[in-house]
């Protein structure tokens, strides 16, 4: 079905979290990188060497989540706008993600979080915003916060009034 | 009549990487460019582009455009000619052109020619798809990116190739509604991740479904969807109405390919490539001396790829009349590295197979 | 419509270039081509097929597919998609008189 509709399954998923939930007390990108496709700046700008996709540009990217520190810049690297920084902190999801789109949101708002199907899934806080400039090539990346249970359904943010 | 060493037609990603590595080696240039600026396509690319470093990866496509440009600086214009506005109207035989530029003719003799002329989009045949309001998605683009005007209030996307599904995302930055993608296929044509980014922005692409009519008098007002079965037939009664303004047609691009045919360059047809192709030898010479091609006029692909074919084209075109690139041997090896490496994934298949077939034929 | 604002692109919709399209007056901006800025002013019928007349839009934008001419300032047979807009340019449809836009 992926490949009909661009929604990964469950499976697909869970795959690229870590397996125990207890490593994502610490930030951690997550890669949703299934096909094969020449690309490799994730691996090139990681300032940890986390991240290997190795001689053949076309192989599918692996995250050491050991090496991992969240730091995001994978998340404005990543053409195909596929990673996001994930972390439970208080029993909240927090998230690191890319967002190309305006009006941008603002710091404290309550904005919707939508899953990979579109659907709107819940609200969630825009807790930082760190606007577009020259060194994440333009690409603004968006700090948010929501309830745990959405920590595998949450991909991005939508405008309330929508 | 101009004598040049090198003309070069089409001042695209290819065409600009090809002067690059000519110019560094000491040839003479003369590059000819339709539209009133360099780039070709990139211009109207917002989007970062895939690869490695070597084709600059994560930089979005107008960055690269520039980068490319700013690499011919610092030549003097006795070294590097560069004309705007000016169409190759012919390329004969002798490598003698035509170019014609604001309301005059000029002739060029040029000791080797680089043709770089891109592609043309296809068109797909449905009742009244000549209507005003059914575009290509190049126009949509440059109407939407360079101009900075909405194409409409919204827009039904044909093709889930990765033209379609980029533009589809471009005009959502741009503030316009896009209403659906249709493919004809049963799945998806483009990268995954750029399907998945238009998903869950809330834009269905529905499979499996073409446009069979489109209605309106002097405009387009709405049109007509069917379902194909696995064996890309209509399904009786799966008709449907959308209404829409724009609709945008992105399936698939044809090389340029009427200089080379006019030269009297054997030119095959592989669909793989995306039609008439020129048959040329691995130095990416064709089949009339010191006349070479790259880019998407030698099949359609990435411009990662047209980058590097470029300048390949470059080196080879200044090595066979004896210039000497500083480092060439060493760049062609890297050059044809980085092609291998763009082209063994799965993604790669069909320029593989058709590269193939253009060397058996 | 011109876009108000990108998340990625900077537009310069600041000076006016002041035409005139099958003698109505038009205004588009600097950098436009005579295409684009009749786009905006919302023309979309932009000439007649050659036998049977049927409409044509701005349909490749680049130069490739011809559905774009005009006579511009007394020269027939302009590609609008390619030629810079300038100022008090006369622009005339080719398009029969009597299914005029």
């Amino acid at each position: 079905m992926f490949k009909k509709t661009g929604v990964p399954t469950k499976e697909m998923i869970r795959s690229r979290f870590p397996k125990d939930k207890k490593v994502l007390f610490r930030p951690k990108a997550i890669i949703e990188c299934y096909d094969e496709i020449p690309c490799n700046p994730c691996e090139t700008v990681c300032p940890f060497s986390a991240i290997t996709i190795g001689e053949d540009i076309n192989a599918i990217p692996q995250i050491d989540f050991d090496k991992c520190t969240g730091c995001g810049i994978c998340v404005h690297s990543c053409p195909g706008l596929a990673i996001i920084v994930a972390m439970i902190k208080n029993g909240k999801a927090y998230f690191k993600v890319p967002y190309e789109l305006l009006p941008l949101p603002k710091v404290k708002e309550r904005w919707l979080a939508v899953n990979r199907n579109g659907d709107v899934i819940s609200k969630c806080k825009i807790e930082n915003v760190m606007t577009a400039k020259k060194s994440t090539n333009n690409t603004t990346i968006v700090t948010v916060s929501l309830e745990q249970p959405y920590l595998y359904d949450f991909i991005t943010i939508r405008r309330p009034h929508e | 009549m101009i004598n040049r060493d090198l003309v070069i037609v089409g001042g695209g990603p290819a065409g600009l990487s090809a002067a690059k590595v000519a110019l560094d080696a000491g040839m003479k240039v003369t590059l000819i460019e339709r539209f009133n600026q360099l780039g070709g396509q990139l211009i109207k690319q917002t989007h970062k582009f895939f690869g490695s470093k070597l084709q600059y990866a994560k930089t979005r496509g107008f960055d690269i455009a520039k980068i490319l440009i700013d690499d011919l600086n610092g030549f003097s214009h006795d070294q590097l000619e560069i004309l705007l506005d000016a169409t190759c109207v012919a390329l004969y035989p002798d490598k003698v052109l035509t170019v014609y530029q604001y309301g005059k003719y000029m002739k060029y003799n040029a000791k080797s020619v680089i043709v770089a002329t891109g592609a043309s989009e296809k068109i797909l045949a449905f009742e009244n798809n000549d209507l005003p309001g059914i575009y290509g998605a190049g126009a949509i683009q440059t109407i939407m990116n360079i101009y900075g005007i909405q194409p409409g209030k919204e827009v039904v996307m044909v093709g889930s190739g990765n033209i379609g599904l980029i533009v589809a995302y471009q005009l959502l930055q741009a503030g316009v509604k896009v209403s659906a993608i249709l493919e004809a296929a049963s799945y998806i044509g483009g990268y995954l991740v750029h399907a998945s980014k238009l998903k869950r922005l809330g834009v269905d692409i529905l499979t499996n479904t073409t446009v069979k009519k489109a209605v309106g008098e002097e405009k387009l007002e709405k049109i007509i969807t069917v379902k194909l079965d696995e064996k890309w037939q209509e399904i009786p009664g799966s008709e449907a109405e959308m209404d829409t303004d724009v609709l945008c047609i992105s399936v698939g691009l044809s090389p340029l390919h009427q200089l080379m045919s006019m030269a009297g360059v054997k030119m095959v047809d592989i669909s793989e490539l995306g039609g008439l192709v020129p048959k040329k030898t691995c130095d990416y010479e064709t089949t009339v001396d010191n006349v070479y091609a790259c880019g998407d006029v030698t099949g359609i692909e990435e411009a990662s790829s047209a980058m590097v074919e470029g300048r390949i084209c470059g080196l080879m075109a200044a090595n066979h009349l004896g210039f000497k690139h500083p480092n060439g041997e060493q760049l062609e090896d890297d050059l044809n590295n980085q092609l291998c490496v763009l082209r063994q994934g799965p993604c790669g298949e069909k320029i593989r197979c058709g590269l193939k077939k253009v060397g058996e034929i | 419509m011109r876009v108000k604002e990108h998340p990625i692109l900077n537009f310069n919709h600041q000076n006016e270039i002041h035409f005139t399209y099958n003698e109505k007056p038009m205004v588009g901006y600097e950098g436009d081509t005579i295409g684009a800025a009749l786009y905006d002013n919302g023309i979309r019928h932009f000439s007649d097929s050659v036998v049977h007349k049927r409409p044509r839009g701005l349909y490749c934008a680049i130069g490739n597919c011809g559905s774009c001419y005009m006579q511009v300032n007394g020269v027939e047979n302009v590609k609008t998609c390619m030629t810079l807009l300038e100022d008090d340019m006369r622009v005339i449809s080719e398009v029969d008189e009597d299914k005029d836009d």
